[in-house]
């Protein structure tokens, strides 16, 4: 008999968004307060993980159709190739630097390349968690 | 230009990025994997030749001024080492093409070498402690998954008692280096020896300088840390072996060197004094399990075993001749175990069996390799127009002169009984009655003997071309025996 999950689906459709969003902050949160890229990207996957759990593989495949051994790879890259900007600067690798802007709506920012890094180290750390878990999940 | 010192180490490190995008596109991966090793050993010799001319380099990475940021710091030795990884796991890599086949292939296998060559790298190049166990992270992660690619029985249970011995090092180095920086209150290599000496290293210092002889004893298969060693290596593949071989318990031999010439020199009556005495038993006991066994890779694998004894003995010589005549043998060392497990390699490719008692005859249908495998088991052995005699000659004149003379005698025993362990394989192999005709062999040696005979001629080299290499050797001896040297151009004080 199959059970019923209609609760549990039901819930997962608005509690995800409300994890994927909570990830979101803390990947921001990280420059001045607990947080960053590793926490972020853990709460990311936290997310898809559940939806892992309240559908099934195929499905989650269909509405994320990303590979995400490749994410691996672009976070890699993300993280490694900023730093290599750094050169035409002449200032060693992984020199990070930081600027106030005046953006439209949010006003005067502070805007820091380190952000960069911590996109990279998100994506890892996503990638990574779900390759593990699809791979495990997957293999009979 | 002070940004030089980076480069070898990222080169490998964005290969590999890339060949984990293009996972199926095998002929790519192969194309770029060997570029970029080419292009790095150009860097890298650029780089020998830099810090020959001017001295070590300095790289601070993130412009964070050492002690308070990671520093990269290319001395001779840690120069001319990462050139030799990079000739080596070229070879590697090229013997690799035709032996180790597309499942391999098609599941990251040179994406992970690249990986394995980076933290190889920056383990030589890093000036930080704790940087350093990043870097040796990354490599063993990197040599799990070589190890356990392709998943055949042998490779699993090997790999799962590999994985166990590292991981347990691994938290010891993290412990060691938590009470170093309780201790000391710093993790940069400079400002330690600058500290270290001003404490006069008192015993807690030399205890934590004894743990860290337990973990690079580990990781380099000291006496009686060498236990995972031979079980290890008997189970991946050629390529692998080679790279396993030539490679990591080197980075083991190197982080002691740094070690106890840097930071720990103090106490030497009582450190260098263990240091020694464990050298010698792991001779010894590299000397029985090389004559003791009938397998051509178990054989080579407890020829690591006593080289790394030999060349361990040489941090406790305090001559500038003996840290020389070690850093050579090092060096030599690295380059000839990389060309016999290739050859060796290429002998089981044939006969289809690593067991000398099935074998016979080879030398009829393949003379080349024949020959090949008997240079490199004299060069191994250290008969002197080969590279192995030279670090030999000096280990034993600064052994005679600081009146070791157990070590000289070790030493030179150890050296016939290197000698019989490799020629009971040439002879025995090569000779007698032929065993397979040309048609029973179990494969073709196509295309896997040039990698091994780029290795031949680099060994040949370091032993005929001995004048101009020497000095290269002398200069990072030379720098290892006056630490401060290394202090004033990393804390440029």
């Amino acid at each position: 008999m199959k059970p019923n999950d209609l609760i549990l689906q039901t819930v997962t459709k608005v509690v995800a968004f409300i994890i994927a969003i909570f990830a979101v902050y803390l990947f921001f949160a990280g420059h001045y307060t607990p947080g960053g890229g590793f926490v972020g990207g853990l709460m990311a996957s936290a997310a898809l993980v559940l939806l892992l759990l309240s559908f099934d593989i195929k499905t989650v495949q269909e509405v994320i159709p990303v590979n995400f051994r490749t994410i691996i790879a672009i976070g890699l890259l993300i993280a490694v190739v900023p730093g290599l900007f750094s050169f035409f600067f002449g200032v060693p690798f992984l020199t990070h630097t930081f600027g106030y802007f005046n953006l439209p709506i949010i006003g005067k920012t502070a805007l820091a390349t380190v952000t960069l890094f911590e996109v990279g180290v998100f994506l890892v750390v996503v990638g990574f968690t779900m390759t593990v878990i699809q791979t495990i999940g997957e293999s009979e | 230009m002070t940004n030089f010192v980076i480069f070898p180490l990222l080169i490998p490190l964005l290969t590999a990025i890339t060949l984990l995008i293009l996972k199926n596109k095998i002929g790519v991966q192969k194309v770029i994997s060997v570029l970029s090793f080419i292009v790095n050993i150009g860097l890298s010799a650029y780089l020998v030749q830099l810090v020959f001319d001017n001295g070590i380099q300095t790289h601070e990475v993130g412009s964070w001024v050492p002690p308070f940021g990671i520093v990269l710091v290319a001395d001779m030795l840690s120069a001319l080492l990462v050139l030799a990884t990079n000739i080596i796991s070229l070879c590697c890599v090229l013997y690799a093409f035709r032996s180790i086949g597309e499942e391999r292939e098609k599941f990251y296998f040179y994406a992970a070498v690249q990986f394995l060559i980076t933290g190889v790298i920056g383990a030589f190049l890093t000036g930080d402690i704790f940087n350093l166990f990043v870097f040796f992270e990354v490599f063993l992660m990197a040599s799990y998954v070589l190890i356990v690619l392709g998943g055949t029985k042998i490779q699993l249970r090997e790999s799962l008692k590999y994985i166990l011995v590292n991981i347990i090092s691994s938290a010891l180095f993290v412990i060691a280096v938590g009470y170093l920086y309780a201790v000391t209150g710093t993790l940069n290599m400079a400002d330690l020896s600058v500290r270290v000496s001003e404490a006069g290293q008192p015993g807690i210092l030399t205890g934590i300088g004894m743990m860290f002889f337990v973990v690079f004893g580990l990781k380099a298969a000291l006496f009686p840390m060498f236990f995972w060693l031979p079980g290890s290596y008997s189970a991946p593949p050629t390529a692998v072996l080679a790279l396993f071989g030539a490679l990591l318990t080197k980075v083991g031999v190197y982080s002691i060197f740094r070690v106890f010439t840097l930071i720990f020199y103090h106490e030497p009556q009582f450190t260098h004094e263990i240091i020694g005495w464990v050298a010698l038993l792991t001779i010894v006991i590299g000397s029985i399990g090389a004559i003791a066994y009938w397998d051509v890779n178990k054989i080579i694998i407890y020829n690591i075993i006593i080289a790394v004894g030999v060349i361990v003995y040489g941090v406790t010589l305090s001559t500038p001749e003996g840290l020389a005549g070690s850093i050579y043998y090092l060096i030599h060392d690295m380059v000839i175990k990389g060309a016999l497990f290739l050859l060796a390699g290429a002998i089981i490719v044939i006969t289809g069996t690593s067991k000398i008692k099935d074998m016979g005859g080879l030398i009829k249908n393949h003379p080349q390799l024949g020959w090949m495998f008997f240079i490199a088991t004299v060069s191994l052995a250290g008969i002197p127009p080969l590279s192995g005699f030279i670090g030999k000659f000096l280990l034993v004149q600064s052994g005679l002169e600081s009146e070791s003379y157990t070590f000289v005698a070790v030493l030179l025993v150890s050296s016939l009984l290197v000698l019989y362990s490799a020629m009971k394989i040439f002879m025995n192999c090569f000779w007698r009655a032929p065993k397979l005709t040309a048609r029973e062999e179990k494969g073709s040696t196509k295309g896997l003997l040039y990698p091994s005979a780029i290795l031949l001629a680099i060994s040949i080299f370091l032993g005929v071309g001995a004048e101009f290499v020497y000095p290269y050797i002398s200069m990072a001896a030379e720098t290892l025996m006056d630490p401060s040297v290394y202090i004033q151009s990393v804390l440029k004080e």
